[in-house]
């Protein structure tokens, strides 16, 4: 190695400049994609195929097996869900879970920035949020449930109970630790502006930290979604009216399967609208233009 | 008020007076003292750099004039006031590119630290914001945001946010640092440039010999470990040879610095 190193060094090469070539001289310098690459590129065209594959997959399977109590067909369970629209039952329920969602939702983020607030104007607000979420986020809602029920007795004071739990802690850790790793060159700059107090933490801080506050809202929103529906299975009847979790508690009780089937394809869909089209569009308009997310 | 020459009378004032400054900051498991009774003044127009070996506190000097930390003995006062705060009347430019808000464009950037800085209605300032992104030859880019810029860009949108301010004086931490050294001195013309046109008050902070004799007026030397001051020189920027010493200004400096850095490995 080292040889061959001196050996080099000793060697005097020649010199020599070159004419490029002509730029007409090469063949393809940039070339449109075909047709089939561009379309592949789409990512929703791409999930798309996935999910037409796994329908196909589950038509199949269910017409080998042949048996529609406990496997129906994804024809009959399309069947069911259009019927379940169509006599009102189904979309009412959805209706009925997502208000109820969204009221535990709103409560769980204000108390998350509340709580985060308090963490990031002193050290003990942070070392409260700290305990708290250590002690609580690893708490599964579902535990809490006998405990909302005495509290709350049946209905959606206790539905509501749960999904703040569910919410919060995800909520304000997620945000919390946005707002820690905020860049120290960021902070003086905003100080440099002479913000303070409010005007700095909405100005410099909330938008800094939004990458990580979005990741919250996002996981808070599917532990919600998934908390409330296993809430409303066990006791979601409330003055009458249930949500989506009742629903299929319900059809099974009825014996009903490919209803049940079509009550959890309305979970998946409406968890795949809201993931796909409300937080795909704030990322695009956001985190991603800004170039904070790829 | 004229840029004063070295003896001038002191009525003028000098604009920043730093009078005795001792520096501390702690980490983890050290109090470390970054400056030991630093002493030097700034006049209107001037380009003043300062210049050292790392750890030798230049840049924590530079953050206790921005106000981001109080001396534990002496004093900073910018026109007669102590400096106690964080303020838009001494702008940063710092090395790094996350200086600039990424949900800002450029010209919301510049902008931004007009309304709320300035407090300047929101008319005045994107048309003031134009002006300076204009001078750093950036129009076209003016609704880009900053990931979509180079590192000089960036350099060049904190440089206008911080012009745009009309400062008292301009705080510049190793603005240049972090780009290639072809970029670096593209910038570093530009700088003077922007200089000739408007004179304003800069305080540059470098760790390169070279930067500083071209871009400084006068060059404040600091050894390391704590800083204190070794030196103050005059430069044109032409690195001219010095008649006592003959010696060009650059390497002038360089035997101060390698100077004190010989007796460190004696000791």
């Amino acid at each position: 190695m080292t040889d061959v190193a001196t050996a080099n060094l000793n060697q005097t090469r020649p010199e020599f400049v070159r004419e490029l070539a002509s730029d007409n001289a090469f063949g393809v310098v940039e070339k449109p994609l075909t047709a089939f690459e561009r379309v592949w590129n789409q990512g929703w065209v791409r999930k798309a195929t996935i999910l037409i594959a796994l329908a196909l997959i589950w038509e199949l399977y269910a017409r080998w097996l042949d048996n529609s109590l406990i496997f129906p067909t994804f024809l009959d369970t399309v069947d069911a869900f259009e019927e379940g629209i169509r006599t009102g039952g189904i979309l009412d329920r959805a209706g009925h879970s997502i208000r109820v969602l969204l009221q535990g939702y709103a409560i769980g983020l204000i108390i998350a920035a509340t709580f985060t607030g308090l963490a990031i104007s002193s050290r003990f607000g942070q070392d409260l949020l700290e305990t708290l979420t250590s002690m609580f986020n690893p708490l599964p809602a579902i535990a809490l449930l006998p405990l909302a029920l005495i509290w709350f007795g049946l209905g959606t004071g206790s539905l509501i109970f749960v999904l703040v739990h569910s919410v919060l802690w995800a909520v304000a850790l997620n945000t919390h630790s946005g707002f820690k790793s905020v860049s120290n060159t960021m902070r003086m700059v905003g100080k440099n502006y002479g913000l303070s107090g409010f005007g700095y933490v909405t100005k410099i801080l909330i938008p800094a930290a939004f990458p990580s506050i979005l990741t919250g809202l996002k996981i808070g929103w599917a532990f919600a979604w998934r908390t409330l529906i296993a809430a409303e299975l066990v006791f979601g009847v409330s003055s009458g009216s249930g949500g989506l979790g009742w629903y299929i508690f319900e059809k099974k009780n009825q014996l009903e399967i490919a209803s049940v089937f079509a009550g959890l394809f309305c979970v998946i869909l409406i968890g795949l609208l809201v993931e796909n089209l409300i937080f795909r569009t704030i990322e695009a308009r956001t985190v991603r233009r800004w170039g904070m997310q790829t | 008020m004229s840029v004063p020459s070295t003896g001038s009378p002191a009525s003028s004032g000098p604009l920043l007076d730093v009078r005795g400054v001792t520096l501390q900051y702690k980490t983890r498991d050290h109090l470390v003292t970054a400056t030991y009774r630093v002493d030097f003044e700034v006049h209107r127009s001037d380009r003043f750099v300062l210049l050292g070996p790392s750890g030798c506190g230049k840049s924590t000097l530079l953050k206790a004039v921005g106000g981001y930390m109080a001396p534990v003995e002496g004093t900073i006062t910018l026109k007669g006031r102590e400096i106690a705060r964080p303020g838009p009347d001494r702008m940063m430019v710092f090395q790094e590119f996350d200086q600039l808000l990424p949900w800002k464009t450029v010209k919301q950037n510049v902008a931004f630290a007009l309304t709320s800085g300035a407090r300047m209605s929101t008319r005045a300032a994107a048309e003031k914001a134009m002006h300076y992104i204009d001078k750093v030859n950036l129009t076209k880019f003016a609704d880009s945001y900053p990931h979509m810029l180079s590192g000089g860009m960036k350099a060049r949108v904190a440089i206008a946010r911080g012009m745009a301010m009309e400062p008292d004086i301009l705080l510049m931490d190793e603005p240049f640092a972090a780009l290639d050294a072809l970029t670096r001195r593209k910038m570093q013309d530009e700088l003077l440039q922007l200089w000739d046109d408007t004179h304003f008050t800069v305080l540059f902070v470098t760790h390169s010999i070279p930067e500083a004799v071209k871009i400084g007026s006068r060059i404040l030397l600091l050894s390391p470990h704590p800083g204190q001051v070794k030196a103050e020189l005059n430069s044109n920027g032409q690195d001219t040879v010095d008649p006592a010493t003959g010696l060009p200004l650059t390497e002038k400096i360089q035997r101060m610095l390698f100077a004190d850095q010989v007796e460190k490995v004696h000791d």
